[in-house]
């Protein structure tokens, strides 16, 4: 992590932005929350989210976030959805790009900064990396507890009653714990976290991950963190235990098992294959010889672009 | 139940005054509250019922006076200087509330079930069977057809939500439950069902109760003691059956003949 400090002998280049857009009193504003945040694992630290110049649900919290971490030595790396270079990833890369004028990539073990939506990277993070999320909506508790007064109390009093209410309500609805997205958790015994909307697959590599993960969400105006080996764990009933999602198939284009795969529709026919989502993982599996069932078929080849290192600028 | 959990009173409320600005809610209320006991406070409208009761269920602070309750330790304790948290939890595991209106008391967005299990899994139940198991006892013990369980209330008549809302009440056993005009809203005749089921499960439980109403006939079925309070104060108390067989007060009298025989 290079949450760089700037000196009076070591001023931020002025061009047509401050470095990473925001000015520095932001930033400085920014990185107390997180260090808050960090201090407290799993705790919601309200700030003063800023307009940024794209729509909220576009990232602003998570942006903000990595805007006040990045240094001029990072690397930094955006997923939306697993993937390297969809709308959303490929237009925050570029504002930082632009604005920040840092090296990025495509490539998870090169990253030391990662901004994602919805996925956590399937090869595994080290201590040097930080992995920023954007979130939606920060409170767990808000589905079932419409108050915001309320809900900030429950958390102070460590009145969580209501979110085994929820998983309840799932099992006697659907005979299993039917939430398979932004799954609640509780961090470090005390604080329960939405970690985002990624799906549950990702809640284990939460658990005492070696890099910080920092979470922004920019229209709630929150920041948490879960600093690095802190233990997560999934909430569930005894006889109910947290599962994580299981796939009959390996990935059609590399053969990957055990990650969390996409479907994706090849034509209008029925035709269809489940490909991993986190796209950099795939490619360099690719790259590395292993093939899927799927990936001889011309339909995939569409999918699957170019094979080998596609590393962005 | 031992003999001193007997002979030692469960809440005792001492001078509580509750002022609205200038105005006053109620004044100078004291009284013992013992362990199995029934007390109906009664009086017409805006004479300080509620406030007296929501004072006493730790919803509203009174301005002046002391209220204290015997935690399960034994020990006599201030509720306005518990700390929230035990506040909490003594709502929701020694205490039960039940609303007039049954969706002040209850989640409407979610099952019968889970809203009788909230809290067991508020105090720690991590089991689903297990919980699911005290829900289908407790919906059978306030006669809610056992296939209702993952209905919402909201699909439920007026008469089975308060007999839902007492069963969320009941299930953690407490000891002392709060009623705000609990038969308000129904008609007489789910009226004297939910009366005949209340007493049932008051007898058995040994529970402590504090009922505030406006309707003598369930003061009558209900409650061994009275208080009748008028503009904030409580203007005569005692037995149940001495204070309306033999009332003291013009206004108990006035109040006491104005029911409608029939």
């Amino acid at each position: 992590m290079s949450i760089a400090v700037e000196t009076d002998d070591e001023l931020p280049v002025e061009g047509d932005y401050n470095f990473a857009y925001l000015d520095e009193q932001t930033k400085r504003m920014i990185r107390r929350a997180i260090l808050k945040g960090i201090a407290i694992p799993g705790y919601q630290v309200p700030f003063a989210a800023r307009e940024m110049p794209m729509p909220y649900g576009w990232g602003t919290g998570g942006v903000q976030v990595t805007a006040a971490i990045l240094g001029k030595d990072d690397c930094l790396k955006m997923i939306d959805q697993g993937s390297d270079d969809t709308t959303n990833a490929v237009s925050l890369r570029s504002f930082f790009e632009k604005t920040a004028g840092i090296r990025t990539t495509y490539e998870t073990s090169e990253a030391t900064v990662i901004q994602t939506r919805h996925r956590i990277p399937e090869k595994p993070l080290t201590e040097d990396q930080v992995l920023v999320f954007q979130v939606p909506i920060p409170e767990p508790l808000r589905f079932l507890e419409p108050r915001e007064t309320e809900t900030r109390k429950m958390h102070a009093l460590e009145d969580y009653g209501l979110m085994h209410v929820k998983l309840y309500e799932d099992i006697a609805r659907n005979g299993h714990i039917a939430t398979t997205y932004a799954y609640p958790v509780k961090v470090n015994d005390r604080y329960v976290m939405d970690p985002s909307p990624t799906p549950k697959f990702d809640n284990p590599k939460i658990d005492r991950m070696a890099a910080l993960q920092l979470y922004g969400a920019g229209r709630e105006k929150r920041i948490y963190a879960v600093p690095p080996y802190t233990e997560v764990k999934s909430l569930d009933f005894e006889d109910y235990p947290f599962e994580i999602q299981k796939f009959d198939k390996p990935c059609g284009l590399c053969g990957a098992e055990n990650v969390y795969l996409d479907e994706v529709i090849l034509d209008d026919r029925g035709g269809r294959m489940f490909v991993c989502s986190d796209s950099d993982h795939c490619e360099e599996r690719r790259a590395d010889g292993h093939l899927g069932p799927m990936a001889a078929d011309p339909a995939a080849a569409d999918i699957a672009g170019p094979t080998g290192k596609e590393t962005a600028r | 139940m031992t003999s001193r959990d007997r002979n030692e009173p469960l809440l005792q409320v001492r001078n509580v005054t509750r002022y609205y600005g200038e105005r006053i809610g109620c004044s100078n209320v004291s009284f013992d509250l013992w362990p199995g006991e029934v007390l109906a406070i009664v009086g017409e409208s805006g004479s300080g019922k509620t406030t007296l009761l929501n004072c006493l269920s730790t919803r509203l602070a009174p301005t002046t006076g002391a209220i204290e309750y015997r935690m399960r330790d034994g020990a006599m304790r201030n509720l306005y200087q518990l700390g929230e948290a035990e506040r909490r939890l003594l709502m929701r595991t020694d205490w039960g509330f039940v609303h007039q209106n049954a969706a002040d008391g209850l989640r409407m967005n979610v099952s019968a079930g889970a809203n009788v299990g909230e809290r067991l899994m508020a105090v720690g139940e991590r089991h689903y069977g297990n919980i699911r198991t005290s829900a289908n006892d407790w919906l059978g013990r306030v006669e809610i057809a056992g296939d209702r369980i993952d209905d919402d209330p909201r699909s439920f008549s007026g008469g089975m939500r308060q007999r839902l809302q007492i069963a969320r009440n009941l299930v953690t056993h407490p000891r002392l439950v709060f009623m705000d005009e609990p038969t308000g809203g129904l008609d007489v005749s789910v009226q004297a069902r939910l009366l005949d089921l209340l007493r049932r499960l008051v007898a058995d439980l040994g529970l402590s109760v504090v009922i505030v109403t406006h309707d003598l006939a369930v003061a009558r079925l209900l409650s061994h003691r009275l208080m009748v309070m008028r503009q904030g104060d409580v203007i005569e108390t005692g037995l149940t059956d001495q204070v309306l067989d033999d009332p003291r007060e013009p206004y108990t009298q006035l109040l006491v003949s104005s029911i409608l025989q029939v």
